[in-house]
This record gives C-alpha cells, sequence and structure tokens, in this order.
C-alpha cells in the first residue's frame, strides 16, 4: 500500500490551513530581511508607551540574539505548519490546533523581542498558556489532560517567582527597559538584592527548560501531537528559560553562584536525562530526553562566560533547535507511516522512506557530533570551552563527554536502526513514503545543518558574532567556526566520543534492561506529583469542608464575630475614641419608649410564640415610628408606620402556613457575639456623638429648597429633586426586589430541580 | 438624650444579631426586620435629634425660621425604610419558597445545593481514588 | 375574610384610603407626603380590600396588573429625569412651569407643574405597584 491508493483527507482548508503557513512564512522573510542589518552590529529598536506612570513600554529589540531565536521560531514554525497540515489532514479540530500553534508561535516571538521586563513576562505566560493548550490537544485522553495540566503548573508556579524577579530586578534596575539595564553593567551583580534575584530568576528559568529537578513535565509534555513536539522541543518553549538566561547573561552572570549553579545544574541535567534517553523505546521519549540534555549542556554552557563557551553556546543552539525539530518530525513521519513509534519493533524503513531516512540520516548524524556536520563544531567548540573552563574543566569535560557519547548512541537508536536494521516486529499497515508536505521540513532542516557544517561562515557573521557580542559586551571575542582545527585536544576527545558512543550503542539493549531495573525501583518525581496533587485535593477538600461547611448559622456567626473582633481590635488599637455621655434633655417621654423598643426587641428574640413574636416586632416599629415623631421627623415616621402595618400583613400571611418555632434553647457563644455587637455599636454610636456635626449640606438643602427647588417640605425636596437620581436607583431597586419575589412565588412548586 | 438611644440600639442589634443566630429562619426574618430597624435609627441618630421643629419651610419664608431638625439624615432613613421593607419581602418570600420546596425552616438542614460535609467528604475521596490508579 | 362590618367598612375605607393617597402625594413638596408615602397609603388601601374580599376582588378593582403598574411608574421617573435632559439641563434637573403665573409678581406661583411632580408619581406608582405585586403574590399562594 502506498499513499496514492489511500489518499490523505482533504486538506484543511485555506483559513485554517494554508493562511497560518503563509502569516508563520511571511514573518519568517520579515526577519531574514533584518540579517544585514544586526550582521552589522546594529540593533532594531521599536516601542510605545503601556504603563507610563510605571515606565512600562511595549518595547521590542532586535539584536543578534533575538534574531536568531526569531527566525528559528518563524522558520521552524512554518515548516512545522507545512507538516501539521498533512499530518493532521481533516482533524476535525485542525482549526483550533493551527490557530493555538500559530498563537504559541506568536507569543514566544514576543517573548524573545521584549526589551521590557513586563512585556517580557506577558509573553513568558503566553507561551505558558498557549503551550498548555497544545499539549493538552488530544483533550479527550486523560493522560493528555493530565500532562498538560503538570506543565501548566511547573511552569506557571516557576512563573511566580520568574515574576518576583523579574520586579527585582526592574528595581534593583532602576528601570524595567532590558537594553536600560544592561546598559548599567555591574548594577545587579553588586545589588544587595543580587542572590534573591538570581534565586528567583532561576526558578522561572529552570522550570521553563526542564532543568533537574524540574525536568519531568517535559517528557510527559511528548502527550501533544509529533508536531507540536517537535516545535515546543527544539526551538521554542522550552528554550524559553535558556534564553532568559542569555538575554540576562551580561547583567548577571560572571558571579561565583551562577558559575556554579548553572554548571552543576546544567551538567547533572545533560548527563541524567541522557541516561534516560537510552532507556526508553519509544523514540518520541528518547528524543525528549535528548532535548533535555541539549537544555542540560546550552545551561551548563551559559554558566560560563569565556568567548568559546558563548561561541558553543550560540552553535549548539542553533544546531540542536535544527535537528531536533527534524528528528521528532521523522519520528512523526515513521510514525504516520507505520503506525507505531517503538524502537525495539522498526526496522527496515530505508528502502521505503529513503527521503525521510535521508532526512534522519543527516540530522542524527549532526546529532552525534560527527564531521563535516555542524554538530561536530559546536561540539568541539564546547570541548575547547570546557577544557578552559571557569568552574572545573575536568568536571564539565567529564560531563559533557559523558553526555555527547549517550547522545552518540541515541542518534543511533533513532535515526540509524528504524532505517537501516531488520525490522524486530511486524508492522500493522504497510509503511510507504510520507507526503512531500512531511519530509520537506526535516529534510531541509537537516539539510541545513550539514550545509552550516560545511560552510560554516554562513551563520557566522549574522548569528554568532552578533550574539557573543551581545551576551559578552565589550571585549567579546567569538570564535571561529571552524570543521578542521588541528590536532588539539577537542579533536581527541571527539575521538573518544565517537569510541565511547560506539560502545554504548552496541551495547544499548543490554544496558537498557539494566537501566529498567533500576529506574521502576528508585521514586520518580512524576509519581510524587500524583501525590502531591491528591494531598493537594485532599487538603482542598478538608478546608472547604471547615470553612465552606454549609450552614448559614456558622457563615453568621463567623461573619458578625469578625466585624466584632475587627472593630474592637480598631479600638484598642488606636485608643478608645472620646465618648461624651450627655443624657441632658431626657425627658419621660422619649425613656418610655425607648424602653418600649428595648422591651419588644428582647420580648421578639425570647419567646417562642409566633404571634407574640410578630406582636413585639409591631411594638418595636411603633416604638421606633414615635421617636421620629417626637424628634421632628413626620415623614420618617408617617412612612415607618405603614411599612409596619405592611410587614404585620406579609407576616401573618406566610405564617398561616408556616409551622410553629420550635423552642429556642440558650446559645452562650451567640450570646456573647451578639453582645459584642450590640455594645460595639453603642459605642461606635456614642463616639460619633461626641465629635462635631458637619451641617454644611443640611444647611445647603434648607436654604436652596424653597427659592430653588420651590419646595416646603425639605425631606421631599431632597428626595425628589436634589437627590432624585438617588431615589430613582432606590424606587428601582424596589421594582427588582418586587419582581424577584413575584417571580421566586410563580415557579413551579416542588423541590427545586 | 442621645446616649438613651445609643444604647437602645445596641440592644436591638444584640437582639437581631442572636435572633439571626438562631438556625431558624422564621426568627432570622426577625431578626433582619430588627436590624433594618436599629440601622435607620442609627443614621437618624447619627445627624442628631431636635424635638419640636420638623424640617419645613413656613408660608411666606424663603428658610426655616430658627432651628430645625436635620433633613438630610431624614430623606435617607425615608428611602432606607422603603428599601428595607423590599429586602424584608423577598427574604420572606425565599423562606416560605424554602417551606414549599425542602418542608424546613432549619438551614443546617438544607442541603439540596450544599452537600453536608460527610457526604463531601466521601465523594472527594472516591475521585482521588480514581485518580491515582490511572 | 368573612367579616360583614369589615366588607362594608373596607368599601369606603379603601376609597377614602385611595384619595388620601393621592392628597399626600400632591402636598407632598410643601407638607408631610409624597410619593412614597402616598403609594405606601394607596397600598394599603388595596391590602385592606383584598383581605375583606379577597385577592381577586382587589385585582379587579385595580384593573391593571401590580407590575405593570410599578414598572410605568419606574419609566415615568425615568421620563422626568430625561424632560430635563431634553431642555439642556443635567440628568434629573428640576423643570417648572408656573400656569397662570403674574410674571410681574415673583412670589406668585400660580399652579406650579413640574418634572419634579411627575417624578414624585412616578415613585408613588412604584410604591404601589411593587407592594401590591408581593402582596398580591404571596397571599394567592398561601
Amino acid at each position: 500500500m502506498n499513499t496514492t491508493q489511500t489518499p490523505l483527507p482533504a486538506g484543511n482548508g485555506f483559513l485554517s490551513g494554508t493562511l497560518p503557513i503563509l502569516i508563520a512564512a511571511a514573518i519568517f522573510v520579515f526577519f531574514a530581511g533584518l540579517i544585514p542589518t544586526v550582521a552589522q552590529g546594529d540593533v532594531a529598536q521599536w516601542s510605545v508607551p503601556w504603563i507610563p506612570s510605571l515606565g512600562v513600554e511595549f518595547a521590542f529589540l532586535i539584536d543578534g540574539l533575538s534574531l536568531t531565536f526569531a527566525l528559528l521560531i518563524s522558520g521552524i514554525g512554518t515548516l512545522i505548519l507545512l507538516y501539521s497540515n498533512t499530518y493532521l489532514a481533516g482533524h476535525p479540530q485542525y482549526a483550533r490546533f493551527s490557530l493555538f500553534l500559530t498563537l504559541f508561535m506568536l507569543s514566544m516571538l514576543g517573548l524573545v523581542l521584549a526589551d521590557d521586563l513586563i512585556v517580557l513576562f506577558v509573553f513568558w505566560e503566553l507561551t505558558t498558556i498557549t503551550s498548555y493548550l497544545l499539549i493538552g490537544f488530544s483533550h479527550t485522553a486523560e493522560k493528555s489532560r493530565r500532562n498538560a495540566l503538570q506543565a501548566l503548573f511547573v511552569t506557571g508556579a516557576g512563573a511566580l517567582a520568574f515574576l518576583a524577579g523579574l520586579i527585582l530586578i526592574g528595581f534593583a534596575g532602576g528601570t524595567t527597559s532590558i537594553s536600560g539595564i544592561i546598559a548599567q553593567g555591574d548594577v545587579l551583580r553588586d545589588h544587595a538584592l543580587y542572590l534573591p534575584i538570581f534565586i528567583l530568576f532561576l526558578c522561572g528559568a529552570f522550570t521553563k527548560s526542564a532543568q533537574v529537578p524540574f525536568h519531568f513535565w517535559l517528557p510527559n509534555a511528548m502527550a501533544a501531537p509529533t508536531p507540536v513536539s517537535a516545535f515546543l522541543h527544539s526551538a521554542t518553549m522550552v528554550k524559553a528559560g535558556v534564553y532568559v538566561m542569555a538575554r540576562m547573561h551580561p547583567s548577571l552572570a560572571g558571579t561565583d553562584i551562577w558559575l556554579w549553579t548553572l554548571t552543576i545544574f546544567g551538567a547533572l541535567t545533560a548527563v541524567f536525562a541522557s541516561i534516560l534517553a537510552l532507556r526508553q523505546t519509544d523514540l518520541k521519549q528518547a528524543l525528549a530526553y535528548t532535548t533535555l540534555m541539549a537544555l542540560g549542556t546550552l545551561t551548563m554552557l551559559l554558566g560560563h562566560s569565556s568567548g568559546y563557551m558563548m561561541t558553543a553556546f550560540v552553535t549548539f543552539l542553533i544546531t540542536h533547535s535544527l535537528y531536533k525539530a527534524a528528528l521528532f518530525l521523522v519520528v512523526g513521519c515513521i510514525d504516520k507511516s507505520t503506525g507505531t513509534r517503538d524502537a525495539n519493533t522498526l526496522g527496515g524503513l530505508g528502502r521505503v522512506m529513503p527521503l525521510t531516512a535521508l532526512a534522519a540520516a543527516l540530522a542524527a548524524l549532526s546529532m552525534a557530533g560527527l564531521p563535516p556536520f555542524i554538530g561536530f563544531i559546536a561540539k568541539e567548540l564546547a570541548y575547547a570551552g570546557s577544557v578552559g573552563a571557569a568552574s572545573s574543566p575536568v568536571f564539565v569535560t567529564v560531563m559533557a563527554l559523558a553526555a555527547n557519547a549517550l547522545m552518540f548512541a541515541v542518534a543511533g537508536i533513532v535515526a540509524l536502526r528504524p532505517f537501516w536494521v531488520a525490522p524486530g516486529g511486524t508492522y500493522t499497515r504497510e509503511p510507504a513514503e510520507v507526503p512531500w508536505q512531511m519530509w520537506m521540513g526535516p529534510l531541509l532542516l537537516a539539510g541545513l545543518g550539514t550545509v552550516f557544517g560545511l560552510v560554516p561562515a554562513l551563520i557566522q557573521g549574522p548569528f554568532i558574532n552578533s550574539t557573543v557580542a551581545g551576551l559578552m559586551g565589550a571585549g567579546a571575542d567569538p570564535k571561529t567556526l571552524k570543521l578542521w582545527a588541528g590536532f588539539n585536544l577537542p579533536l581527541y576527545l571527539s575521538l573518544s566520543t565517537f569510541a565511547l558512543g560506539l560502545l554504548l550503542y552496541l551495547s544499548h539493549v543490554k544496558m537498557r534492561r539494566g537501566l529498567e531495573a533500576v529506574f521502576t525501583r528508585v521514586p520518580s518525581l512524576d509519581r510524587g506529583w500524583d501525590s502531591f496533587l491528591a494531598g493537594l485535593k485532599a487538603l482542598a477538600a478538608w478546608q472547604t469542608g471547615v470553612i465552606q461547611n454549609g450552614s448559614l448559622t456558622f457563615y453568621l456567626a463567623a461573619t458578625f464575630s469578625t466585624i466584632a473582633g475587627g472593630l474592637i481590635l480598631t479600638m484598642m488599637i488606636s485608643g478608645m475614641p472620646f465618648i461624651e455621655v450627655n443624657f441632658e434633655g431626657l425627658t419621660w417621654k422619649t425613656a418610655t419608649i425607648s424602653v418600649l423598643v428595648a422591651a419588644g426587641a428582647i420580648l421578639t428574640t425570647v419567646t417562642n410564640s409566633r404571634i407574640a413574636a410578630v406582636a413585639a416586632l409591631g411594638v418595636v416599629g411603633i416604638g421606633i415610628a414615635l421617636m421620629f415623631i417626637v424628634f421632628s421627623a413626620p415623614d420618617v415616621a408617617i412612612t415607618q408606620l405603614l411599612v409596619e402595618t405592611l410587614v404585620v400583613v406579609l407576616v401573618a400571611v406566610v405564617m398561616l402556613r408556616l409551622p410553629a418555632m420550635t423552642r429556642l434553647e440558650f446559645n452562650a457563644k451567640h450570646a456573647a457575639i451578639s453582645g459584642a455587637m450590640g455594645a460595639t455599636m453603642t459605642v461606635i454610636i456614642l463616639a460619633v456623638l461626641s465629635t462635631p456635626l458637619n451641617r454644611r449640606l443640611s444647611d445647603y438643602f434648607e436654604i436652596a429648597s424653597w427659592p430653588d427647588a420651590y419646595g416646603r417640605n425639605i425631606v421631599n425636596v431632597i428626595l425628589v429633586d436634589f437627590r432624585a437620581l438617588d431615589t430613582f436607583g432606590e424606587v428601582a431597586v424596589v421594582v427588582v426586589a418586587a419582581l424577584s419575589a413575584y417571580a421566586l412565588l410563580r415557579t413551579t412548586k416542588g423541590p427545586a430541580a | 438624650m442621645e446616649p438613651l438611644l445609643a444604647i437602645t440600639i445596641g440592644v436591638l442589634i444584640t437582639c437581631s444579631v442572636y435572633l439571626m443566630l438562631s438556625g431558624h429562619l422564621l426568627r432570622f426574618i426577625f431578626g433582619l426586620v430588627l436590624i433594618s430597624n436599629a440601622a435607620n435609627l442609627t443614621i437618624f441618630v447619627a445627624g442628631r435629634l431636635t424635638e419640636g421643629a420638623p424640617p419645613l419651610i413656613p408660608e411666606g419664608a424663603d428658610a426655616p425660621l430658627g432651628e430645625v431638625a436635620n433633613a438630610l439624615p431624614q430623606a435617607l432613613v425615608l428611602t432606607a425604610i422603603v428599601i428595607g421593607f423590599g429586602l424584608f419581602a423577598f427574604a420572606i418570600v425565599l423562606v416560605f419558597r424554602a417551606w414549599t420546596s425542602l418542608s424546613t425552616l432549619h438551614p443546617d438542614e438544607m442541603e439540596l445545593a450544599e452537600p453536608n460535609y460527610g457526604a463531601h467528604a466521601k465523594a472527594t475521596k472516591l475521585a482521588l481514588k480514581k485518580d491515582t490508579t490511572q | 375574610m368573612n367579616s360583614v362590618i369589615l366588607r362594608v367598612g373596607t368599601r369606603y375605607l379603601s376609597g377614602i384610603l385611595l384619595i388620601f393617597s393621592v392628597y399626600l402625594l400632591i402636598r407632598g413638596h410643601n407638607e408631610p407626603g409624597g410619593g412614597f408615602i402616598g403609594g405606601l397609603t394607596g397600598a394599603i388601601g388595596f391590602v385592606l380590600y383584598a383581605i375583606a374580599w379577597g385577592t381577586k376582588d382587589a385585582r379587579e378593582a385595580l384593573r391593571i396588573l401590580p407590575q405593570t403598574i410599578a414598572m410605568w411608574g419606574l419609566l415615568l421617573a425615568l421620563g422626568a429625569g430625561i424632560w430635563a435632559v431634553l431642555f439642556g439641563d443635567a440628568f434629573f434637573t428640576g423643570q417648572w412651569w408656573f400656569a397662570g403665573a403674574d410674571p410681574a409678581d415673583p412670589k406668585d406661583k400660580g399652579l406650579p407643574i413640574s418634572s419634579i411632580l411627575v417624578f414624585d408619581i412616578g415613585v408613588y406608582l412604584v410604591v404601589l405597584g411593587s407592594v401590591l405585586t408581593i402582596v398580591f403574590a404571596m397571599e394567592e399562594e398561601v
């Protein structure tokens, strides 16, 4: 069977299929047009004010580092979109997929171009969110959702630390402009906050770039469709952490803690990941671990500041992006063609899929670091830097050697065996060459790796020199990329790498069994993650049960206690307010009414008879109305009386249907809370009464009521003229209350559905 | 005489809070009525009390003669009373509906929307178990 | 409620309450009264009627659905606000027309007609309609 016999489903249409490819390609062309500018050592800048009060600007800057990234992102993005359009042809959610992928690409571009700490963070988080959507694209699979969430949580948690770090950087540097901070030289390194900045900043970068011990989310993120993995794990997502470390390298690097932290974590990640890569039988998983190895290596290189290390960093960055994207896409082709990614099953595809095999071979040779590929040059430079490392030449060299040898073996497993070794199992379908849209991407990327290896001058000028200049500032000494640098220590190291790698490759099946036995026994962070989440859920359930236990009485008690407690505490802290108790003008009339009101309230509280309660409530209402009459408020008194009448009517009507009240047992705790509330209110009113009254508004209303508003009843004039808008709002509330009550009564009876 | 009213308000508040905490919806409504009254009285008292001088302008005058009661808190309290009635009416209808639908006046027995903690915890535990086995 | 005295008495009492409520509304600008008080008084008139004769009769006596009355009241009050806007004043500024007043005598206000009165009538209708909406529905439900 071949592709002509099983035509792929019709394309995805222009809008979701072709347009994103064109957008990505246009962006790539735009950035390619900037190469001459950057090659001259110039930078392109553009900005608009965003939050002027904080000095935050939508500032973007294109220098060697950002242009290198921008070209990798948009170039690989174009090829990935082209590839996906065929790989996922006819997928019912392809429109969503291409939207997410395009958004992710744009966020990533924003991230590498941003020249403002806040803008950088916004794009940083946008990549987190869009990558979450991409990893969880197969949302019907539980595993896919879990892994997407894991990536989101780990990188999101790191991002919080990262934000704090960025804010501290902005604070220490006195500006949020990245180029502005870098221009100040040692300001961050000499600042008292350097250590917190360093820790917070690296928390963000390490989680994003999956350094040990935050590495576990990356292999899990392979739940995404293969093109996504190819994009996220070659030049983008995981490189974001590396990017920010490189971006801030001029300001943060050069201290001992930076040197050692990055070296140790990077080296550990690189070696640990390479060993795990060897263990995998799923080609995609194996590649995922080699991505970790690359990230570790890049981090280790960034720990240092020498010309060799920086040159090696940029070269390896480009190298890795090219071969890793190509290899992921090749794995996708194999998967599409044969229906499996199992290294033990695959084999003999070289004749059926010659073009894919060619792409795989070129990319793998670059990955293995063999001449004349760019990977070889990158490795030589890294060795040249390692032997003169500022940290510990022996440690760095040994770690690099181990990682590279393992990489050599993995390259063989991923790209050699499936094509040139006899298959270990049978295929469920007849393999065939994939359509051109799918082999073109990997072949082009792998081919570029070869071309750059043969003619390194192509990338020397525009990318290597300008980026290294950006990383090292004045006094930069970018090294020249050469295939043949003579008989030197790096060459001997390379030769040992090949020998060791070959040995590992030949014995990898046996080693895999051993590794399997070891790793199933050691506790894994990934499994720990599940227990962590389960514990978090249990904690949430527990605290919900305690705080949100569904008891109205509990909520009210908590609310009232908080109010009373807060008020009392405030009074205790700020000192008791001045209180002047003045019973002057007290008459028997008011005293009697007060006692009546208080007695009514108490009777309402203690009685167990509904009728008595309603009657007592009426006494309170009428007593208050009397109070209004005595104290010269006829309008208010009339209103109070009328409303009191209606309250009694409504209560009486409702009580016809409600059961008799149960006995109310005395509750000392509730009595204490209510007593505290009442006492606090009394004290507050007394305190208010002891301050002078501001009658400015009242005086104005009195003077203006008749001449301006032609009304003799000042209260009514306030209501319908001076404050008519307020009154309008209030009557609207009355209408809404009435309609809601009406709707509530007229809905269907019986238990709510 | 204002201090006397301050104490009266204190009694009203105490009684209303105690009623609202009683765990019985009819008593809760009584508490609501009392606390509305207390709030109205508080605003009224805060504007100071004046006896026998309502804020009216006599015929032929341009402004009140002599000192009259503070009109501003009166206007505020007047609308507050009407709005308080709206709140009360809505609350009592709600209580009534709760009784016809759920046959209880004790909010702590209403578990239709908010499952009690015991059942909730059990359900959560089951969900966790299911998650970790996968 | 089956009380002959109440029923007969209510016939007249409700009418008197309604007339009184309008009186309270109209005089409200100068004496105690106004839309809120008038509306409540009118509502109590109808509530009394409903208690004596039943909600059905009370609804017939009212003729219009109470919630419709409330909505018209709200609309009227809003109209009084917009009236001012149409004359170029700020929202809810009082607009006055002194019918038959002697222009030479500043003290002679004639028959003052104003957007303020319209607003107060709106308030009256809102209160009347809202209270009756709840009370009628409640009584019918029980």
